[in-house]
């Protein structure tokens, strides 16, 4: 949220980003009045968040690679439609490549997980093809609000906040946060957490569950999944928290490391995300949620990718959520 | 060999697709460089024109790029350029104009520097000598403005390379990213991968980097 926070603000800075780019553009031959026009349109458009300007249209489509889109689907929108998706013939799913067992590369190059075994169902019902884009945490939402992904896989948690950015399907799991630590130091409340260092990943449910309950401890922020990892690894913090079902994986297969809080906060829901305002695509998709709580889907999606990260650890139907309907 | 974290480059294609994400990082600092070295040759000429209104252009756009983190100006050209303007740059794309905006800038001023370290009697001797404004700029001040040039160039070539890395914060699967998705696969078998792949990957940009600096040490030799 932070991030995006700080991107509305640069929306102004990329006009100079823009001018600069045509300062430079123009550098061999004259200078031309055109850095006047971008700037004119862009106090538009920073305005009217979110939809772009009509000018801009001419420019757009060329690099969104297979898309057919005339000028004035562009102009519309920035995400693309049921149809689009379908006569373009494939889909673009963001998904973690670093985050077994919910979305990780294997050593063959493919991708696998929790997440993926959806999105391949997803795109086997469509009709289409899948191409998979690697996201980072923090940068789920601007994947999606700026339609470079069509749909975000990526164990998103729904969260009011985001729901104002991006447009939330039915859920297909649910979460808890969850806290691992080393067993010489184990942190069983978060009264343990104080004066200690808590490591979390930028751009997760973590990061605003403890600054706006926790304000006090200290936080050790990383971009990525696997940084954090290895900073509670190195010992640069004393405990690191994210979702339960993540933590309580890892720390099945890492000994020495326990989860001493295994549900904090609110229960909350992961769910797929598709651009605001992209109505097509996200009742498709949860017709498709119910349509498998039908026939179990995400139960043999669990025992597919999740059962064997946790063993007995964790019970099926205290994760898996069928049908889009919470118990 | 449950410990030795090095036989995980050996499991499946692993190692080829380290090798596919180097290729990646060199194709993208190529372009950059390429791209970047003429431009900004260009704009340090520019940068050293007395005209107020060049001075004050380049002061703009060095300064911006200069205050600006590559991260941001990333960010401004992949996600925030599209919210504003609806433009949808690619990963790839977007990757190759920072570096290029950032290589120009950099690249331009060590132009400037460059061409304003030559002492003012180089030129009046050359204009005492009857050479033309021409003639003095490329027979007098060019080579020994190339000649102070070449090792800063060749160290902002290898700091492009190494930047290419945070392109992986927008998607593009990179050797170090590849690095990454390799290492989160087995950290449950291997917990020690980090450690060899972050290795691995250490001695595949010295590679790349080494060969580079080598040249630029031939060069200068060459031209002392």
């Amino acid at each position: 949220m932070k991030k995006t926070g700080i991107l509305r603000k640069t929306a102004t800075a990329a006009l100079m980003a823009a001018a600069v780019t045509m300062a430079m553009a123009g550098c061999g031959s004259s200078a031309k009045g055109s850095t006047g026009v971008t700037g004119s349109s862009t106090a538009d458009s920073t305005g009217v968040t979110g939809s772009s300007t009509a000018d801009s249209t001419g420019d757009a489509g060329s690099s969104t690679a297979g898309s057919a889109a005339t000028d004035q689907t562009q102009t519309a929108s920035t995400f693309r439609s049921l149809d689009e998706i379908k006569s373009s013939g494939k889909i673009v799913i963001g998904v973690f490549s670093d985050k077994a067992p919910f979305g990780y590369v294997d050593d063959k190059g493919n991708y696998q997980g929790y997440d993926v075994y959806f999105a391949n169902r997803i795109g086997k019902d469509l009709g289409v093809k899948v191409e998979f884009v690697p996201v980072d945490p923090a940068s789920r939402v601007e994947y999606v609000a700026t339609g470079k992904a069509d749909l975000m896989l990526a164990n998103f948690t729904v969260t009011d906040e985001r729901a104002q950015k991006v447009d939330f399907a039915l859920p297909y799991m649910k979460v808890a946060l969850g806290v691992v630590s080393p067993d010489t130091a184990p942190v069983k409340s978060v009264d343990d957490l104080k004066g200690k260092t808590l490591i979390i990943a930028k751009g997760t449910t973590a990061e605003t569950y403890f600054t706006k309950n926790y304000p006090d401890i200290r936080l050790d922020k990383y971009d990525q999944y696997a940084d954090a990892y290895n900073a509670l690894l190195d010992g640069r913090g004393d405990a690191f928290s994210t979702d339960n079902t993540e933590v309580l994986a890892w720390a099945l297969q890492n000994p020495g490391y326990t989860v001493g809080i295994t549900s904090l906060g609110d229960e909350d829901t992961i769910a797929p995300a598709v651009a605001k305002g992209n109505k097509t695509l996200l009742d498709w998709v949860n017709t498709e949620i119910q349509t498998l709580g039908t026939e179990k889907f995400f139960h043999a999606d669990y025992d597919a990718t999740l059962k064997s990260f946790y063993g007995d650890a964790a019970d099926p139907d205290s994760l898996v959520v069928e049908g889009g309907k919470v118990e | 060999m449950q410990d030795s974290g090095l036989s995980i480059l050996f499991m499946g294609s692993n190692f080829l697709r380290l090798l596919q994400g180097l290729w990646v990082t060199l194709q993208l600092s190529l372009i950059s460089v390429a791209v970047s070295l003429p431009l900004g040759i260009a704009f340090g000429m520019f940068m050293t024109l007395k005209h107020p209104a060049a001075r004050i252009i380049s002061r703009l756009i060095l300064d911006f790029v200069r205050i600006m983190p590559q991260l941001v100006l990333l960010f401004i050209l992949y996600f925030g350029v599209a919210h504003a303007f609806g433009w949808n740059l690619s990963a790839y794309a977007s990757a190759v104009a920072m570096l290029v905006i950032w290589g120009t800038a950099e690249m331009g001023d060590l132009v400037r520097g460059a061409l304003i370290s030559i002492p003012r009697h180089q030129y009046e001797s050359a204009a005492a000598l009857g050479m033309t404004g021409r003639q003095t700029f490329l027979e007098v001040i060019l080579p020994q403005t190339v000649q102070r040039l070449l090792p800063p160039a060749i160290n902002l070539v290898t700091r492009m390379i190494k930047t290419t890395s945070i392109v992986v914060l927008i998607g593009i699967v990179e050797v170090l990213k590849t690095g990454q998705q390799i290492i989160d696969a087995n950290r449950l078998q291997f917990p020690s991968a980090a450690l060899w792949i972050y290795g691995v990957i250490f001695f595949l940009y010295f590679l790349v980097c080494w060969p580079v600096s080598l040249l630029a040490k031939r060069l200068e030799r060459r031209m002392n």
